[in-house]
């Protein structure tokens, strides 16, 4: 019995710092990413007369558009569970 | 003969052997049967062949071989191919019999050059997937397969009265017969394909532009799964055997994206339509338990793209909206393969019930991770090759807001598809579930499926090679399509950035607690209401409250009937029975009395 646990424990993403290692990590790519809108010419489909209006080219757009769809998305769906979610009998009643 | 056989035929006939044989000798033939076909379709049906047979005064076109179709011809068989190789271990013969045929007439009708052969295909794709879903073999696959069914050919019998109304616009089709100088009336889906090429002329496809061809335009969106249109797919998908849901999430919807772009090319309103397909359904995703409903609804959302790229119509959006269907075809079929794969070996799919698999089946989680990749369009990986061109295509015809929606929808299939999927199956909280590895005819179906993804997210340029248009118009200069590079610096940052700060928002959310619970909805046993239950809660109640009430309205009217009935039946009792004036006996003389003043009274009328 022993032996099993241990050869079920052995696995790298059972302990939470690994987890938290590669959550750090992720953060640490996001930030590169949007770092990186410094040091290169972005090229963008939509173009305006006043160059402010150029969405694409702000710091980080897409970046943040992911981010915040993401979490609308979420918070929506969590409000349409409360009208949609039914027991997984409801059918067959 | 060899050269005038329609593709997909050796996949139908060759079907009928398949339950003859038993064992390695069937195994064999289901992996022989798809190639054969191919073989068939590369070495003897060359681009250009067009096959036409007259019937009556009607111009057939069994056989229509160009470079639209051929795309969906060559994915069709891969599919085909990988799908059989997946099912090999699987000792049902009515499902290896419907597969081959549900992916035949899926091949047939894509090669069809008119409207009438489509029609035949179109609804033997319906009535053979079923059994797919019937094979899982319960009450309640049986009931899904049944909505399925109706629902499928129904849009076959729409399909058939739009052919009918457009017959009655003859003069459109009226054209001269090639072989004998007869006027036959063709009922050709478009003129041949280099003739629509930029496809501005009226009448060069169908349009909406008569009754008919709204009906075939409504027909094909019930099979592409238009909003509000679509419950039949996230409905009937996931009920259907793990096996049998890869085969199903291969043909019926990309055909019916085929049909559409061979008939409905630059139609405005698909771009709308499209872009709603790609952001509702990704709302149910993310709350969805049933992964492989999960993925319906995210395939769902990937017919949106495919969509927009037909309604715009451009050679640069329909070379997207066909790389796209190809790629597409392959991601979604490993993805499915991936959790068929957990069905098969846990017996649930249920996102409450899964967790930790990865110790168990690392390879499935592997190739399921390159699926999710794929679908999310990572560079290096077939999605980002394919989608960017129908996006690219959008932003060159100025629609912004449907871009945006676009890029919002590439955020949400992350989240949902991307992440959502192997997470909740492999990662997450440990079931505790301990289970072999998938078999290995599974294994290597993936393994192929998955190296398939990648190499076109690699290589994209033999995929480029077959797209319909060669020369593409992007930025106001026309190119050849595998000039087009998507590897630049500010797609690869940009998609990136799009997707890593999607990762951190769904990592945020399941790390961050209000109340302790986490504010991304947890995975509940549950279902979520769609469209279906239109007809499947108030359309039956209503129905049956119908049926009570006519019941209740019959008993009353034939109460108060009886009751004048028996009133009236008392009266002729009075009148007539023994004791009634009518009834009783009468004596001679007042006989003689009343034919004498009859007698009178008649002689008088006769004075008057």
């Amino acid at each position: 019995m022993d032996r099993i646990m241990n050869s079920e424990n052995k696995y790298w993403l059972d302990d939470p710092r690994n987890v938290n290692k590669i959550v750090y990590a992720l953060y640490a790519i996001c930030a590169l990413l949007v770092g990186a809108d410094l040091v290169y010419h972005k090229h963008i489909h939509f173009t305006y007369e006043n160059e402010a209006y150029n969405f694409e080219d702000w710091f980080g757009f897409f970046g943040f558009f992911g981010f915040v769809a993401c979490v609308g998305l979420v918070l929506a769906a969590r409000l349409l569970r409360i009208v949609l979610k039914r027991e997984e009998d409801y059918y067959d009643q | 003969m060899i050269n005038s056989l329609p593709p997909g035929m050796i996949l139908i006939v060759g079907a009928l052997i398949v339950p003859l044989l038993r064992g390695r000798s069937q195994q064999a033939a289901l992996l022989l049967l798809p190639t054969l076909s191919a073989l068939h379709l590369v070495l003897f049906l060359p681009e250009g062949t067009s096959i036409g047979l007259e019937l009556f005064s009607y111009e057939l076109t069994p056989i229509h071989i160009d470079r639209l179709s051929l795309v969906w011809g060559y994915i069709f068989h891969i599919a085909a191919f990988v799908s059989a190789l997946y099912a090999l271990h699987v000792k049902d013969s009515v499902q290896h019999v419907s597969a081959l045929v549900y992916a035949g007439a899926a091949i047939g009708a894509v090669f069809a050059g008119d409207l009438i052969t489509l029609f035949v295909y179109w609804e033997l794709t319906a009535v053979s997937s079923v059994f797919l879903i019937w094979a899982t073999r319960s009450e309640r696959s049986y009931r899904a397969g049944m909505r399925y069914l109706i629902i499928q050919v129904g849009s076959g019998v729409i399909l058939l009265s739009g052919i009918l109304f457009h017959l009655s616009d003859p003069e459109s089709l009226r054209q001269v017969s090639t072989s004998t100088g007869k006027p036959l009336i063709s009922l050709a889906f478009d003129r041949p394909f280099h003739e629509f090429l930029g496809a501005t002329s009226a009448g060069s496809f169908l349009g909406l532009n008569s009754l008919g061809t709204v009906l075939i335009f409504i027909a094909f969106g019930i099979k592409a799964a238009f909003p509000l249109l679509h419950n039949w797919l996230s409905d009937a998908y996931p009920e259907a055997t793990p096996t049998g849901t890869v085969f199903l999430s291969a043909f019926t919807t990309k055909l019916a994206i085929y049909a559409l772009a061979r008939g409905f090319p630059g139609t405005e309103i698909l771009i709308y339509i499209g872009a709603a397909m790609t952001a509702f359904p990704i709302f149910y995703a993310v709350i969805e338990n049933d992964l492989r409903r999960v993925l319906a609804y995210s395939l769902n959302n990937q017919l949106g793209f495919m969509v927009v790229g037909v309604g715009i119509g451009t050679s640069l959006s329909i070379n997207g909206t066909a790389s796209h269907a190809f790629a597409h075809i392959l991601y979604k079929a490993l993805l499915f393969m991936s959790m068929g794969a957990v069905l098969y070996r846990t017996g649930t799919i249920k996102g409450s019930e899964l967790g930790g698999l990865y110790k168990s089946m690392p390879w499935t989680a592997g190739f399921c991770i390159v699926g999710a990749a794929s679908i999310s369009a990572f560079p290096l990986f077939s999605g980002f090759v394919t989608k960017s061109l129908i996006l690219t295509a959008a932003a060159q015809e100025h629609h912004i807001v449907v871009w945006l929606v676009l890029l919002f929808a590439s955020a949400g299939v992350f989240h949902h598809s991307g992440i959502k999927i192997p997470y909740f199956a492999f990662f997450a909280h440990d079931s505790g579930k301990r289970v072999k590895e998938a078999p290995l005819n599974m294994l290597i179906a993936m393994a192929i499926a998955a190296a398939l993804c990648i190499l076109i997210g690699i290589l994209p340029g033999p995929l480029y090679s077959i797209l319909p248009y060669q020369d593409v118009v992007v930025e106001h200069v026309t190119i050849k399509i595998l000039d087009h590079s998507v590897y630049t610096t500010t797609h690869v940052i940009t998609q990136l950035q799009l997707l890593l700060w999607s990762a951190l928002a769904f990592t945020v959310l399941n790390r961050w607690k209000i109340g302790g619970a986490a504010i991304y909805p947890p995975e509940l046993p549950s279902i979520n209401l769609d469209t279906d239950w239109v007809y499947r809660k108030p359309l039956p109640a209503t129905v049956a409250w119908l049926y009570r009430t006519g019941v209740q309205i019959r008993a009353a009217v034939v109460r108060v009937m009886m009751a004048q009935l028996n009133q009236e039946l008392s009266w002729v009792q009075k009148q007539c029975g023994p004791s009634g004036p009518l009834g009783g006996s009468w004596t001679t003389g007042g006989m003689v009395i009343w034919v004498a003043i009859l007698l009178v009274a008649y002689l008088f009328l006769y004075y008057l």
